[in-house]
């Protein structure tokens, strides 16, 4: 078995541990850190379930190997809220109803997140050209827009988690 | 729907690189930002032993002017064109396109020589360097050499590349001066790959008689298509909605494009027409604008 040991930050906190090569991101996330908030959908980049922020870019966590990452930093999902409060995108996904079953919430999150760090006041066709690459079967994506465009005027100056441990 | 057992290897040099592909032969994969090469090893559609991950050769991250050339090294991310100061001032047809590749977290991972040297006919880069003759740098243990657009694509999503050898840049022709430019695609949604897309520039005289122009095509065949008749037929003619609806017409008969799940050959044909009608509407509008 190929495997090697990796150093990567994840949410503020640092982590050293074996993966085996072929592990991808996602499955490392979940199952070595235990950190299941990032969800598994389709596996080859098309559902977005999976999005990461890798050095703070969002990117598609089942498409990259764990291996990769190596001395990168990550956020995931569970950066957004902090202290037992909600982030003002969770809340405004609260809010607006912008999710049913939930499974797809993490990706948009991350993919919105990224997003509104590079448009502070986006129109709602810019954020449906945003969230493209995120499938949700429950919304209808209506109240998806809503929520990403009602939270964009909170999200000048946001930082994620960087030295809490979670 | 997880990836084989496989060797990894990440090199710090080109000449490291080179060097393991050398010795690992038809073995091993380049993976640089693995954006078509992981979901099909996820799939086990490829099952490589060995990963030669170019990702830690910093040599390779890179996007700068040489002469009258973009050059695009091997890990230069789509993002990275999309946001170019280089490419808006010198090539802004390749920003317009990137609109059309994935979605922006795929943008992020996913790289301009990685879509070449996939080369599914169906993407934005081969269809670029078709129409901007581009040239392409192979290098390998015994040395480098520079490979036509023309003649790089061979069948679907095959290459002249030799096992051997790295994709280590592109070298994208700017735009001519003054010239207008437009990308185009049909897909069934954003962000997918094209049904059928149209890379187009051209250039006029003060008295807006074409004078150079360059119409390729995506989606519709083994490899991306320029469409030289088509061309041809433009050349000195005044740039007209006239002139665009008769190239348009020609399109067809030059193309050779097959049927399947997402869209009839005829279909295909049909569109190609469409879209390069308003592809060269909107670079001689931009002409004009200029």
């Amino acid at each position: 078995m190929d495997e090697r040991r990796i150093h990567l930050k994840v949410n503020g906190k640092q982590y050293e541990e074996m993966a085996e090569t072929r592990l991808t991101l996602v499955d490392f996330l979940r199952e070595k850190l235990g950190l299941t908030g990032t969800h598994i959908g389709c596996e080859h980049g098309v559902c977005g379930a999976c999005t990461v922020l890798v050095n703070g870019a969002a990117i598609r966590s089942c498409l990259m190997f764990a291996v990769q990452a190596d001395q990168a930093e990550i956020a995931t999902v569970e950066s957004l809220a902090r202290d037992g409060s909600l982030h003002p995108l969770q809340q405004a996904f609260w809010e607006h109803h912008a999710l049913q079953c939930g499974f797809c919430t993490p990706g948009f999150l991350m993919t919105a997140y990224a997003f509104l760090q590079e448009n502070h006041s986006p129109s709602a066709d810019e954020i449906r050209v945003a969230i493209s690459g995120n499938l949700c079967r429950c919304t209808g994506y209506e109240n998806i827009i809503k929520a990403i465009r009602a939270a964009s005027p909170d999200m000048k100056g946001d930082t994620l988690t960087t030295d809490q441990s979670c | 729907m997880k990836p084989a057992p496989f060797q990894y290897h990440d090199p710090r040099t080109v000449d490291e690189a080179v060097s393991l592909l050398d010795e690992l032969g038809d073995d091993a994969k380049v993976l640089a930002g693995g954006q078509s090469l992981v979901p099909m090893m996820n799939f086990r559609l490829a099952r490589p032993s060995h990963l030669v991950d170019i990702n830690r050769v910093s040599s390779l991250d890179h996007v700068r002017k040489d002469n009258h050339s973009l050059v695009i090294g091997a890990l230069a991310r789509q993002r990275t064109i999309e946001f170019s100061e280089l490419a808006k001032l010198h090539n802004p047809l390749l920003i317009e396109a990137s609109h059309h590749i994935g979605h922006p977290a795929i943008r992020n991972r996913g790289t301009v020589c990685g879509s070449l040297a996939h080369a599914d006919p169906a993407a934005e880069w081969p269809a670029l360097a078709l129409v901007m003759d581009a040239t392409l740098v192979a290098q390998s243990r015994r040395g480098q050499r520079r490979i036509p657009a023309t003649e790089f694509f061979t069948s679907y999503f095959s290459t002249c590349l030799e096992p051997r050898e790295l994709l280590v840049e592109v070298h994208v022709p700017a735009l001519p001066s003054g010239a207008g430019f437009s990308f185009l695609e049909i897909s069934r949604r954003h962000g997918d790959f094209a049904l059928v897309g149209a890379a187009v520039w051209l250039t006029a005289d003060h008295s807006g008689i074409c004078t150079n122009c360059g119409i390729a095509l995506a989606g519709v065949g083994s490899c991306a298509v320029r469409a030289h008749a088509a061309e041809q037929r433009l050349q000195g003619e005044r740039l007209s909605d006239s002139i665009f609806a008769e190239v348009a017409n020609s399109i067809p008969e030059e193309l050779d494009p097959t049927s399947d799940l997402h869209a009839s050959a005829e279909y295909r044909r049909k569109v190609a027409g469409v879209i390069v009608r308003r592809a060269l509407g909107v670079a001689a509008e931009r002409i004009r604008k200029s």
